[in-house]
């Protein structure tokens, strides 16, 4: 009864975490896991759109911005992805199954994953950034027969650093489906691409005047994936990209996220290329 | 040869070249196949093939001492392999081995140099068009050497 009453009171305020406990978790890659989180608290979990993203709280140790993993359409568990690059993130991966954490959210918005029918889409990945990319692939392939040609494009560092390998062969094996994988470096044994993953883009063939791109991954790599799109014919309103930045509050008060006039965790993360592109090349912000 | 004039003309390497220029740069070509795992060229050796790439993957790789050999690119359909045989001392500095089954039409570097020479306008229109594959594989020299993809504790 206690429990449901802290699940009401996360869910009128923001900044109250609930407690969510881990199902599963997997190791995707050394330094790297992904988890399913269930309620701990009796209430059920919040919906959320595919691009948006959650504060996951490792008590005692503090909260970070994740992105959601898993797919929307599923309300009984959420699946979020984090790599350990410090303390807290380092606590949320050696989580263990039957472990609580706080989570508060989800936050943020979303891929315009409703506005695609019809179009071709076409969406580029670098990296961790496959994470938040991966519920608007889930949801194009749960309703395939509304979108045009739907293009994966994925880059990573090495052949040892792919994530979600055993799913991208399973969807490189589906025939309504384009997807390339590219690693920056490899030994001889690796047989598929190398290069940066803006090398893939010359192979899309999408009508350009309507279709959609979804770009996540470091900054670098979007702002030279968006130019390569461009190229492609792509209008720079069509592209779409996930910004990263400090976020802390999560809705906006705290300021630590600020874009120039965004806010991150607010009017983002997924922003239109063509709101931010000049604001991506400024060493200053 | 006219087979090859078709394939040359079709190739957007020249897309948009007059007959003239593609019949002069389809006397320097010829049909090439290399199986999985045999080499184009070696590093080092004279640039006196240009290839591209009708069907398959090529691999550019770097010996790298206590690593062995280092892929830092493949090259595949409708793309070149070979852009060193341009400039002077026409030498490539990396191997190139194809990684399966690969057809290409391949160029006589020396013959299309001389040609380059004599016809003017058809070496601005092939320096045209290889420069932007230079460009491009710069561009992508540069994010690849960014490293952006951050490591995990």
């Amino acid at each position: 009864m206690a429990a449901l009453a802290e699940a009401a009171l996360a869910a009128a305020d923001p900044m109250v975490p609930r407690i969510v406990r881990v199902r599963k978790r997997t190791r995707d890659l050394p330094g790297h896991a992904t988890l399913e989180l269930v309620p701990a608290d009796g209430a059920p979990l919040p919906r959320y759109r595919p691009g948006q993203f959650t504060m996951l709280y490792a008590f005692g140790v503090g909260e970070i911005p994740v992105s959601i993993s898993g797919d929307a359409s599923d309300g009984s568990r959420l699946v979020q992805t984090v790599r350990s690059v410090g303390a807290v993130s380092e606590a949320v991966t050696q989580l263990k199954v039957g472990d609580v954490l706080g989570l508060r959210g989800p936050f943020g918005s979303a891929w315009p994953t409703e506005e695609l029918a019809g179009q071709d889409v076409v969406v580029v990945a670098g990296g961790l950034g496959l994470a938040p990319l991966r519920p608007s692939i889930y949801h194009l392939l749960a309703n395939r027969d509304r979108f045009g040609k739907v293009v994966v494009l994925y880059g990573t560092r090495g052949p040892e650093e792919i994530l979600y390998r055993r799913q991208l062969e399973t969807w490189r094996k589906r025939l309504d489906l384009q997807i390339e994988v590219t690693v920056d470096h490899a030994g001889v044994g690796w047989r598929g691409n190398v290069g940066v993953v803006t090398r893939l883009i010359p192979r899309v063939s999408v009508d350009v005047a309507n279709a959609t791109a979804l770009v996540c991954g470091p900054e670098v790599m979007m702002r030279f994936t968006a130019a390569g799109l461009h190229d492609l014919g792509l209008p720079e309103s069509s592209i779409w990209v996930s910004l990263e930045r400090n976020m802390k509050c999560a809705i906006g008060l705290c300021g630590h996220c600020q874009f120039s006039g965004l806010f991150a965790c607010k009017d983002g993360a997924v922003v239109r290329y063509d709101r931010v592109r000049r604001l991506m090349g400024m060493r200053e912000i | 040869m006219e087979g090859l004039e078709r394939i040359l003309a079709e190739h957007r390497l020249f897309a948009g070249l007059g007959q003239p220029f593609v019949e002069l740069a389809a006397g320097c070509a010829k049909n090439t196949v290399f199986r999985p795992d045999e080499y184009l060229f070696h590093a080092d050796d004279p640039a006196d093939w240009i290839y591209l790439v009708r069907h398959g993957r090529v691999a550019l790789e770097l010996a790298t001492p206590g690593r062995g050999a280092v892929q830092f690119e493949t090259v595949g359909e409708g793309e070149i392999v070979g852009l060193t045989w341009l400039l002077p001392p026409y030498r490539w500095g990396y191997d190139a081995r194809a990684t399966e089954l690969t057809r290409a039409i391949a160029l006589d570097a020396r013959c299309l140099r001389d040609k380059c020479e004599a016809d003017h306008d058809l070496g601005y229109e092939l320096l045209k068009r290889f420069l932007p594959v230079l460009v491009a594989r710069l561009q992508a020299t540069r994010l690849q050497m960014l490293d952006v993809y951050g490591r995990a504790r």
